[in-house]
């Protein structure tokens, strides 16, 4: 199984709105991705806390459907 | 998913100053995040022992929720949840992890 890059952008933007999201396809296989996530709601969080957050946003496809994501939160300048 | 697996997973984390659960073994991993992983622990020169989920169904599971993390691998470290490798590597290149080791007292080899 294997998920395409927009709907894993569409899903962390649906859960973190004002998420800024790149997605790589690592092996250009759709199966194997990188993405790095902006957002100015991981301040003050522990890493754990930022990668949950994303990972609550995709909505348990994590580690099911979305077998390998290697993610980089990355805290936004406040606005 | 049972209690019993939640008080094995328990014990380990609480028994072991350092705990990586992962896919395969240390000589073997059988998956690019556990081998990441374990060559990071490798690098910094501490003691650890690991758990392979694959050989326990129960224990695959059941850590997911222990953790409220999706993805194995995952580092504990005086019974305390670091992450996965993602942030495992992040705090390595950062030096955070060594930081983490010596703040809480984990010997290290020579």
């Amino acid at each position: 199984m294997a998920m395409a890059a927009e709907d894993i952008s569409r899903l962390i933007r649906e859960g973190i709105p004002d998420a800024v999201v790149e997605i790589t396809d690592l092996a250009g296989d759709g199966d194997h991705y990188a993405a790095r996530v902006t957002s100015a709601r991981f301040r003050g969080l522990p890493r754990v806390r930022q990668h949950q957050l994303v990972y609550d946003a995709l909505g348990g496809r994590m580690g099911g459907v979305l077998h390998a994501l290697q993610l980089t939160t990355i805290i936004a300048d406040q606005p | 998913m049972t209690d019993e697996a939640q008080d094995r997973i328990r014990n380990a984390v609480e028994s072991t100053d350092v705990l990586l659960f992962m896919k395969g073994t240390p000589l073997f991993p059988q998956c690019g995040f556990s081998s990441r992983a374990v060559a990071i622990l490798d690098r910094l020169g501490v003691n650890y022992q690991t758990v392979d989920v694959l050989q326990d169904a129960a224990i695959r599971q059941g850590i997911k929720q222990f953790s409220d993390w999706p993805t194995i691998p995952q580092l504990y470290v005086k019974g305390e949840f670091v992450g996965g490798s993602d942030i495992m590597m992040e705090m390595y290149e950062a030096g955070e992890l060594e930081t983490l080791l010596a703040e809480k007292g984990v010997a290290r080899e020579g």
